[in-house]
């Protein structure tokens, strides 16, 4: 079985995403930039699937600018067996990703793919979930476990309440949530050995995707100041400026 | 388990502007000479730039030498020095002084170090340099010989406790035949190397300065691109070392910030909030009102200059940058110094090895070389300055003018330092400082100070702020100093909670922004700062 795992370069997530002055974006100049933190757990899934002797190759796939390059080394280095980058400098929203997605899926053949539930920059929650309409594949979204049944996939999934169990059939779209696994430290040989890994970079009109944005930005801004707590005396304080001041109950 | 190791002909330990000039001048000297030679750069920030913070205004004369045609490539050097202030302060007035000589910045820029480091980073891996952020280099490695055979990366993925975690990975060995250390001012290796080889025998003690910086975004109308403004007097004493720095720069920037010297004596001084305090004088007031603050962060800088300079080679490596001291204290820079020893030292290390079995060797040639570079110069004629600031502020103004102006550094004389960690005085002599609240808008708390450092350690690793006996931070640090810590560290990573009656130090060690302030002034040098897992600590953007 062929993997491939879709990986973003994203606002690290120990920074601070800040509105640029004018409200036109977030600020990214000279700001730290990592694989989507969902994506690596993705990313961690593939590898963990291939070193149990299911899988046969692991391919990284990013959609970005060069920079995007580092992404899919970082990808290599915790063990994806080769990259491809698809070189463009537009803004990608989640339709043209999965449209990008799915023309290197159809050159690739992988059987299952895998990707981030949602990117930490714009939280989207759509990229995996269009993908696999777009390809007609089953989908096991949230993921918090995968396993391989009967020459298909069971795919544990977390949802309101509690856990749910769906078995699809291959080929398949998986996204993962935040416990499906605990992505490796990246080890120093391998970032080496990850230099020497072949790395394909294909452009937007090679793959003929329109990738024009659907969606404007209206305006980035901070959120509202949160105002400082108070101690209130009593439950029955407590209920009456619920009720009186906050009005939410 | 054996750690795996690997070999390179240099490994630099951090990748700063020292470790990345010497990088990148070995780098060039062997493809000159068409020989083979490895070079490897440890850096344990997660990425190059990300524990970079100064002020800072850029002197250019070693990068013009390293790389002549940086304009071209592309060096961050955009914001040229156009107008120097130098004020003195009252608590509401402030007075123009004739800037000091070596203040003169013509021909100087005003940048963001961390992005000038980003920069190098990109010039050094273009000419094949192994760079590897997110690894810190934990603990020197040695031949049997005693010489310095390389270091060790740490282990990931251990346990508050210190055991294994599921995660686990073991460090790494990287072995070289020469290895740079780079670490900065008060490296944690570098104090290790310094007791081993006995290097600070017959210098005098390195003394330090604690610097906090914000980065602020300002209306458009205020910003005066290229000024830059020192101030000296309030809101320290007469008898305390303290100062501060605004350069406009870039686009509607201000970089800003306010040094302590860390010899200070009142154990209820709070370098930070003497900073929130600072801001709050009319003449920052007026720049900084409207804007808003983007970046905070600290380090500590080495200022005890020529007289500190340590022992610099020994068998297998060197010091080169701040980790050894070459900062100019009254020129207020240390880039130029710092990359200009780590080019010597490239060159000394390149002819040496030149030799291919030269494994473990002391290259002694660095220091023979460094001696007769405008580096040393420069410091030797600067080194009393500072020492004489022990005399107060009005007395070390005078000296400092007859030492520059009329010896022009040449004195008979050279003045001594003490160490830092000694100056306390017990808090039953000292008055307690009433620092004013934070208004939120001009003035912050150290909390959300540190919120905007974008610091972060992963939670599950065994703290890296080890305290040599439990008992002294209540016994000695609380009872007798009132607990100095809770206000020199700029991060809160200290505070003394009571509970039960009974009060202990709680170490939020996850805070850290690596400014080793702690390790310095802790009065009985009970704290020791080792290196937490590779690509903990701030994040800085564009400082």
């Amino acid at each position: 079985m062929k993997i491939l795992v879709a990986v973003k370069r994203a606002i690290d997530y120990n920074v601070k995403a800040r509105p640029k002055a004018d409200g036109s974006a977030v600020d990214l100049a000279n700001v730290k930039m990592s694989m989507n933190p969902f994506d690596e757990i993705a990313v961690e899934e593939a590898i963990r699937i291939q070193e149990a002797g299911n899988a046969s190759e692991t391919i990284a796939v990013s959609i970005g600018p060069k920079q995007c390059q580092e992404t899919l080394r970082t990808a290599m280095a915790m063990g994806v067996d080769r990259g491809i980058l698809v070189e463009t400098d537009e803004e990608i929203q989640p339709l043209a990703a999965a449209k990008v997605l799915k023309a290197v899926i159809e050159k690739e053949q992988p059987e299952l793919v895998l990707l981030g539930k949602q990117a930490i920059d714009d939280d989207s929650n759509q990229t995996g979930q269009m993908l696999a309409a777009l390809l007609g594949w089953p989908q096991g979204t949230f993921a918090c476990g995968v396993a391989l049944a009967d020459g298909g996939l069971e795919v544990r999934r977390e949802i309101d309440g509690g856990i749910q169990t769906v078995k699809l059939k291959l080929p398949a779209v998986v996204t993962s949530d935040l416990r499906l696994n605990e992505p490796r430290y990246v080890k120093l040989p391998n970032i080496m050995k990850a230099k020497k890994k072949p790395l394909d970079t294909l452009t937007v009109d090679e793959l003929g995707v329109d990738v024009t944005p659907r969606l404007t930005l209206l305006k980035a801004a901070e959120p509202p100041a949160r105002q400082g707590g108070i101690k209130v005396p009593d439950v029955a304080t407590l209920v009456d400026k619920l009720r009186n001041e906050a009005k939410v109950i | 388990m054996e750690r795996e190791a690997m070999e390179f002909d240099v490994v630099i330990v951090g990748g700063g502007p020292s470790g990345l000039a010497a990088a990148i001048r070995l780098r060039q000297l062997a493809v000159e000479n068409d020989r083979e030679l490895t070079v490897c750069v440890l850096e344990k920030g997660s990425e190059i730039g990300a524990h970079i913070l100064s002020g800072a205004v850029m002197e250019p004369r070693a990068l013009d030498e390293l790389l002549p045609d940086w304009k071209d490539l592309g060096a961050p050097l955009n914001t040229p020095a156009t107008e120097d202030r130098f004020m003195f302060l009252s608590e509401k007035r402030a007075y123009r002084f004739l800037t000091p000589p070596q203040q003169n910045n013509h021909g100087n820029y005003i940048v963001s170090l961390g992005n000038v480091c980003r920069w190098l980073a990109e010039q050094a891996e273009a000419l094949e340099v192994e760079i590897y952020p997110g690894f810190a280099a934990a603990e020197v490695l040695y031949h049997d010989d005693g010489s310095v055979k390389g270091v060790a990366t740490n282990d990931m993925g251990r346990t508050r406790e210190g055991e294994e975690g599921p995660n686990f990975e073991l460090g790494m060995e990287l072995h070289a035949r020469q290895t740079l250390f780079a670490e900065g001012c008060r490296g944690s290796l570098t104090k290790t190397l310094f007791e081993r080889f006995g290097l600070r025998e017959g210098v005098d003690p390195q003394v330090y300065g604690l610097g906090i910086k914000e980065l602020w975004e300002i209306e458009p109308g205020k910003h005066q691109s290229g000024q830059i403004t020192h101030t000296a007097g309030w809101p320290m004493d007469m008898s305390t070392y303290g100062g501060s720095w605004m350069y406009h720069f870039d686009d509607n920037l201000v970089s800003i910030g306010f040094v302590v010297g860390l010899d200070y004596q009142n154990p209820y001084l709070s370098p930070f909030e003497e900073m929130q305090r600072f801001k709050t004088h009319p003449l920052i007031r007026d720049v900084l009102e409207g804007g808003r603050r983007l970046a905070y962060g600290a380090r500590a800088i080495s200022a005890g200059g020529y007289q500190s300079i340590p022992k610099l080679t020994f068998p297998g490596g060197m010091l080169i940058g701040d980790c050894a001291g070459f900062l100019n204290v009254p020129k207020i820079k240390g880039t130029h110094t710092a990359m200009k020893s780590g080019m010597t030292a490239a060159e000394a290390v390149f002819e040496a090895l030149a030799d291919e079995s030269a494994s473990g060797v002391e290259v002694a040639a660095y220091r023979e070389r460094l001696e007769q570079t405008w580096l040393w110069d420069e410091l030797y004629r600067v080194r009393n300055i500072k020492p004489a600031f022990h005399w107060g502020l009005p007395a070390a103004i005078a000296y400092s003018a007859i030492d520059t102006v009329l010896l022009r550094g040449k004195a008979p004389w050279t003045l001594r330092h003490r160490a830092d960690h000694e100056t306390l005085k017990p808090a039953a002599a000292c008055k307690p400082i009433d620092y004013p609240k934070p208004d939120g808008k001009l003035t912050f708390d150290k909390l959300s100070s540190v919120f905007l450092s974008n610091t972060n350690h992963e939670e599950e690793q065994p703290c890296h702020l080890t305290l040599r006996d439990d008992s002294v931070p209540v016994k000695v640090n609380f009872e007798r100093y009132a607990g100095p810590e809770q206000r020199y560290c700029p991060a809160g990573v200290y505070e003394f909670v009571e509970e039960g009656g009974e009060t202990r130090l709680q170490i939020n060690a996850q805070n850290c922004v690596h400014c080793k302030t702690c390790d310095i002034k802790d009065p009985t040098q009970n704290i020791n700062w080792v290196t937490p897992e590779g690509g903990g600590g701030p994040n800085y953007p564009n400082m």
